[in-house]
């Protein structure tokens, strides 16, 4: 049964693909659509049975068949479904399912054979998606990483006619390359470590190790994968690829960029939570990382102009938070901040998309205000958002933002903890910036700049809301942005903290009880455990001590953003004159594209064009070549001249060869 | 009956001499057929498809035939099916190619079973004496093909150079050889291995061993005796470029195994010092030259050496792992290469050549399944799973990792990961571009066949590769690795 | 072992010797009178119509190498007479396959017209 979770958006593709050019754009819709839907229903049944399950025993798993046996080494194409994957295949499939339903009044304007193909490619994804989840091991994990990675190059350059389209989807890839280089080598690492590639059976022999305290093999392997993580998740130093990435449609940046696939680096950890557990230098890269990354990119975030950059930057900077709560070993809030973020992300991106839409291809902020009363669905829902991924008490992201929080206060990582108090400041202010210049004050520009994405008649004064369609996905997930956090109310406020229960048996928690003998680091590394033990009422006070502060914080970041943005518009423009200096290093985004043209992409393309192409091949080969293939007269003098030219330069290649070795030989 | 030859002998290279009857056969039925008919191809795939039935009854055999010039074993054997299937293949993807370029397939059908006869033999055997003589077989066959299309300069222009530095090379491997003999006293590996022990210090011995070294690196395309491939790859007829970097790349590589881990594995430490850096270099240069070619067939060149380096690693870790890493991805390499050059070949028509990247703009429109058999080869040289490329490099690098190469996997691996971008490059051209120029692109049904073989092959292997593991591994085995091992040890 | 090549050596330095007396023998001997006739190429005492260097017929090729292809085969045929008693029957069906061969080939090229002198 498990297959056909990802089966079925992948019979989705194989239709769209075929016969896409020959349906209606209804009937292409419809596959598509219903095909999510369907796996919706299988994966919710799935859900179901696994529930039905006792706690320590809640996996259920499908052999498709036995991929690779040779003697000691056996792979399987295995899918099993754990708490952490349900949640993750839910994720995918309902969110994705919306986001379906989104597209086709999203793309309705493209050409029959377009619309095929866009959701061709968005099926494939959601196929890979629910591999790269449902994987039970790394190897069937690494189809569906280097397959999302494949469907979001061609959907980031769907609209290819753009140049930077084209050139954001080759970034994309090139930088993702750096990334899966990590992945592939960890893997290895880890099949010559462990002997098996299977989650289960890695654990389990970690489990029987002592965390590593030096810098030895479990940390190398560890951080091989955390590069392959920075890479799918765009962390520093690889980050720069994700807000190049919006050039795709805005469902993609909703699906893809936002929800599910950039979020396979943290599940990934998670899924490996015991051994990441095991190398706690790698866990404190970890958290710097995602700290570092939070913060620069919430900073960067505050001063872009264009809607889908600041999402873009957003998502970059709450991914940055998820890795915080891997870090410090606090892997259930890490995945119920995914799952949170993955509901009002994607809304904000499909109401940025509503907004996009109804203003025919506009972005620019700037161009935009007063949309509040033309288009109150998406005004509300988006509002609905931005509470929600500010923080604000009572809403998805406010739980599960606040218990990464606590937890990275209660595992005594007090500078960790400080940047992300101003990362959650930072949030608030650059959401309600967008907010409050897109949909309060005045409408700037009365021309919208040409833009491919939605190349309709333009200057229509009439502003249409959301159609049904995109209506539909905007409130349910509106819904979902509220509703989301309350599987994680914390004890400290009356809950019972359901997601953790839940999620405890995927990182190994359950099995491994407390060890007297444990010093205060693997204390520290089963946080979750190290709570339950621990006297409740002193925690539950500083627990909801620190709620009121991120709380305070999250209003705080709201005020400033309605002073700066709605009340005196004048004083952000003289704060931006004020700290020039400042203000271009953000909008410029750190210079960081700049130096890696300056440090990697020229030295590489001066030594692929000129040394290596100019000089050997255009040169000397096709020089000859071409110096013979010019030639008109007979064969004869053509025959000549290859004779006397390159052959005996090849020759003299074959010859220096052995004389090399032979001089390797002679001298050594 | 004269002495050491038996009537057995005879039984034992049924293969060998089916294939040669086949070709006879071929060159009759030329000249009696009309001229023209499509029928010499089917001719030709009737004498491939009576050798790969004569192979059956040789399953589990291992003998030495002929006092030890041919052995009959399972590695052999391996090679054999790989070499007629790619034989096949080509002459499928060849029937509506000769037709558009106007060559009469006269001769063509019959070097493409000579060539092959020729590989069978390399594979074989065992004696430097028999190498010698499969090799040429082949490498003769190889220079007529390449300048097969006669009006063609580019053709031309391949032949002759093929022909010059095959030759040239030909003369340090036959150097290095003698040397070889001049030591040991004799041309079979098997004793002469054993006449080599405790010699490694000798000065000639090593020089024989730098030629070889050289000369088998010309014909696997290694950097830095690799110059001619790109040239000639590029001006040959594309069937016969396929045929060259599969069948020929894969016999040579039979050879080398033959020749290096039966003949002299007492000297594998100065040899697999000689390959780690020729596979090091080779895999690099290959895909750094690839990254900015514009051609695909000269693209596909520079990737085929790059895999030439891949393949070497395996025969650095010499171990049987790595011995069957290497078969299974010379395998896999033959479908995934194969697969390309069909694809180049439907891009042949009347009034486009095809082989330039701008030609593939937009092919999925043109034609959706072409565009997705590329996609999928693409991916699969690149080694994305789930297509066979991965399960091959995974396997390689794996033995590397296992033999204490850890180094090698790594510059392997990253490797790839550079060679990725030109692949994709192509798939960007065909899904994100435009279309292109020229009348409609279409199959014949022998395309149809190649290409459905090629594609099967490259998902099969890659969903269900066991099978190919455990032949690879059986096969594996019945080559002299042991004894490798045992020297290193 | 080595002694066996001893009269190969002195056969060798035989040889190289004769051929480098004779040279020189007769260089030191014999008078320098030249003329046209006798500096012009000797060619089976033919006098010389063109120069040396011209375009031959394809055809020379083609017919000159099938005359190597089947000349050759006769090299093989002198040591297999020699030991014919030895191999019998199987030294009989061996050379038939060999020929048997040859002739494929040289049907071939007959029937694609490579013998018809133009």
């Amino acid at each position: 049964m498990l297959l056909l979770i990802p089966l079925l958006p992948f019979v989705g593709f194989l239709l769209n693909a075929s016969f896409g050019r020959r349906i209606s754009k209804a009937a292409a819709g419809a596959i598509a659509c219903g095909s999510m839907l369907a796996s919706f229903g299988v994966s919710t049944i799935a859900v179901w049975r696994l529930v039905g399950l006792p706690p320590e025993s809640r996996a259920l798993a499908q052999t498709v068949l036995r991929w690779i046996t040779s003697g000691d080494f056996d792979v399987s194409f295995t899918l099993r479904v754990d708490p952490l994957s349900a949640l993750m295949i839910l994720v995918v499939t309902g969110i994705g399912s919306l986001i379906h339903i989104y597209s086709t009044a999203y793309m309705h304007e493209e050409r029959d054979s377009e619309y095929a193909r866009y959701f061709s490619y968005l099926n494939l994804f959601a196929a890979f998606m629910l591999v790269l989840v449902l994987g039970s091991n790394f190897l069937v994990m690494f189809v569906g990483w280097e397959g999302v990675g494949l469907c979001s190059y061609l959907l980031i350059g769907f609209w290819y006619q753009k140049e930077s389209a084209a050139d954001a989807g080759k970034k994309a890839f090139i930088v993702n390359r750096i990334g899966d280089f990590g992945f592939i080598l960890g893997m290895l690492l880890a099949f010559v470590r462990f002997g098996t590639l299977d989650f289960q059976e890695i654990a389990r022999s970690v489990a029987a190790l002592r965390p590593e305290t030096t810098f030895g093999t479990l940390s190398a392997l560890t951080l091989l994968l955390f590069v392959g993580a920075t890479g799918k998740s765009a962390q520093i130093p690889l980050h720069v690829w994700l807000p190049d990435a919006m050039e795709g449609p805005t469902p993609v940046s909703a699906l893809i960029h936002a929800a599910t696939m950039v979020t396979a680096g943290v599940y990934m950890i998670g899924r490996n939570a015991v051994l990441f557990g095991h190398a706690p230098h790698t866990l404190t890269i970890v958290a710097i990382i995602g700290t570092a990354t939070a913060l620069m990119a919430g900073t960067i975030g505050l001063v872009q102009n264009d809607i889908k950059r600041v999402l873009a930057y957003s998502t970059v900077s709450q991914l940055g938070y998820m890795f915080l709560a891997m870090g410090v070993g606090a892997y259930t809030a890490g995945i119920f901040h995914l799952f949170t973020h993955a509901f009002f992300k994607a809304l904000l991106f499909l109401g940025s998309g509503a907004v996009i839409h109804a203003l025919a291809g506009e972005q620019d902020l700037r161009r935009m205000g007063g949309l509040k009363r033309e288009l109150p669905i998406t005004y509300w829902t988006f509002f609905t958002g931005a509470l929600a991924i500010a923080g604000v008490p009572l809403l998805a992201g406010f739980f599960s933002k606040d218990e990464i929080l606590y937890r990275t206060f209660a595992g005594g990582h007090l500078w960790l903890w400080t940047v992300g108090l101003l990362t959650s400041l930072l949030t608030a202010t650059y959401m309600f910036r967008v907010v409050f210049l897109a949909f309060h004050g005045e409408r700037a520009g009365e021309h919208p700049a040409p833009s491919t994405e939605h190349p309709a008649p333009s200057t229509q004064r009439h502003l249409h809301d959301a159609p049904p369609a995109m209506a539909l996905a905007l409130i349910v997930l509106a819904a979902g942005s509220v509703l989301a956090g309350y599987v994680g109310v914390p004890r400290a406020v009356g809950g019972s903290n359901r997601i953790e229960q839940f999620l405890a048996p995927s990182f190994g928690e359950v099995r491994l009880k407390p060890d007297a003998t444990n010093d205060a680091r693997a204390a520290l590394l089963q946080p979750g455990q190290e709570r339950q033990e621990e006297a409740a009422s002193a925690t539950e006070g500083l627990e909801r001590g620190l709620m009121g502060v991120s709380s305070a914080i999250a209003l705080g970041g709201i005020g400033i953003a309605w002073f700066f943005f709605l009340k005196k518009k004048r004083a952000a423009d003289e704060m931006a004159v004020r700290f020039a200096g400042v203000h271009r290093v953000l909008a410029n985004k750190y210079y960081v594209d700049e130096m890696y043209e300056a440090a990697v992409v020229q030295p590489i393309r001066i030594a692929s064009d000129e040394g290596l192409w100019n000089g050997v091949d255009v040169r000397v080969i096709d020089g000859a070549v071409n110096g013979v293939g010019g030639l008109v007269g007979g064969s004869s003098s053509a025959l000549r001249r290859i004779q006397t030219g390159s052959v005996r330069l090849y020759a003299v290649s074959v010859m220096l060869g052995v004389v090399v070795i032979l001089g390797y030989y002679v001298w050594r | 009956m004269p002495p050491g030859i038996s009537t057995s002998d005879f039984y034992y290279i049924l293969p060998e001499l089916v294939l040669t009857g086949g070709a006879l056969l071929v060159l009759i039925a030329d000249v009696l057929l009309p001229r023209g008919s499509k029928a010499l191809a089917w001719v030709t795939l009737l004498a491939i498809g009576a050798t790969i039935a004569s192979l059956v009854p040789f399953g589990s055999t291992h003998v030495e035939v002929a006092h030890g010039l041919l052995a009959v074993d399972q590695f052999a054997l391996f090679f054999k099916i790989v070499f007629l299937g790619a034989a096949a293949l080509t002459v499928l993807m060849s029937v509506r190619y000769l037709e558009i370029e106007g060559a009469s397939p006269g001769e063509y059908y019959f070097l493409i079973l000579c060539a092959t006869l020729g590989m069978m033999i390399m594979a074989g055997g065992i004696d430097l004496l028999t190498i010698f003589i499969g090799l040429e077989t082949m490498a003769v066959s190889f220079y007529i093909l390449a300048g097969f299309i006669k009006p063609n300069q580019r053709s031309n222009e391949a032949a002759v150079k093929y022909f010059l530095l095959g030759a040239f090379s030909l003369g340090i491997l036959l150097y290095g050889m003698s040397i070889m003999y001049g030591l040991s006293g004799t041309t079979n590996l098997r004793t002469m291995a054993t006449a080599f022990v405790g010699q490694e210090r000798d000065p000639r011995l090593v020089l024989a061993v730098i030629l070889v070294v050289a000369g088998l690196g010309f014909k696997i395309a290694a950097v830095p005796f690799h110059m001619w491939a790109p040239d000639v790859y590029e001006g040959a007829p594309t069937p016969v470029t396929a045929f060259l970097s599969v069948g020929s790349k894969a016999a040579s590589f039979a050879m080398l195994l033959r020749i290096f881990l039966e003949g002299l594995p007492s000297m594998s430490a100065d040899w697999r010092l000689m390959f780690e850096v020729l596979a090091i270099v080779t895999m690099t240069i290959g895909n750094l030259a690839a990254l900015t070619q514009t051609n695909i067939k000269r693209m596909l060149a520079y990737s085929s050496i790059a895999h030439a380096g891949y393949i070497l690693i395996g025969v650095v870790a010499g171990t049987p792992r790595g011995v069957a890493a290497m078969l299974i991805y010379l395998l896999i390499y033959a479908f995934m290469q194969l697969g390309a050059f069909t694809i180049i070949i439907i891009m042949r028509r009347q009034d486009v050549v095809g082989d330039e990247l701008k030609d593939f703009s937009g092919l999925h429109i043109r034609h959706p399944f072409a565009a997705f058999a590329m996609l999928l080869f693409m991916l699969s040289l690149g080694g994305i799973p789930p297509t066979a490329g991965f399960m091959g490099k995974f396997w390689l690098f794996g033995a590397a990792i296992d033999a204490g190469y850890v180094r090698l996997a790594v510059i392997g691996v990253l490797n790839s990961a550079i060679s990725l971008y030109y692949y994709i490059r192509l798939v960007v051209f065909m899904y994100l571009k435009p279309q292109g120029a020229g009348s409609p692109v279409t199959t014949s049904p022998s395309l149809g066949i190649a290409l459905a073989v090629a594609v099967i092959g490259t998902i099969f292997l890659g969903v269900y590769p066991r099978l190919l593991f455990d032949l690879a591994e059986m096969s594996a085995r019945t080559l002299g690795v042991a004894a490798v091992t045992a020297a290193i040890r | 072992m080595l002694s066996a090549y001893i009269p190969i050596a002195i056969f060798v330095v035989v040889a190289t010797g004769f051929a480098l007396f004779t040279l020189v023998f007769s260089s030191l001997l014999h008078p320098e009178k030249y003329n046209k006739v006798k500096l012009e190429p000797y060619e089976c005492g033919i006098e010389p119509m063109t120069d040396a260097r011209d375009r031959y017929s394809i055809r020379y090729y083609l017919v000159a190498m099938l005359f190597v292809i089947f000349d050759v085969e006769t090299v093989f045929m002198f040591p297999w007479a020699v030991i014919f008693n030895k191999l019998l029957l199987f030294g009989l069906i061996e050379m038939l396959v060999f020929i048997f061969i040859l002739l494929v080939g040289y049907y071939y090229a007959w029937q694609k017209g490579a013998l018809e002198w133009v």
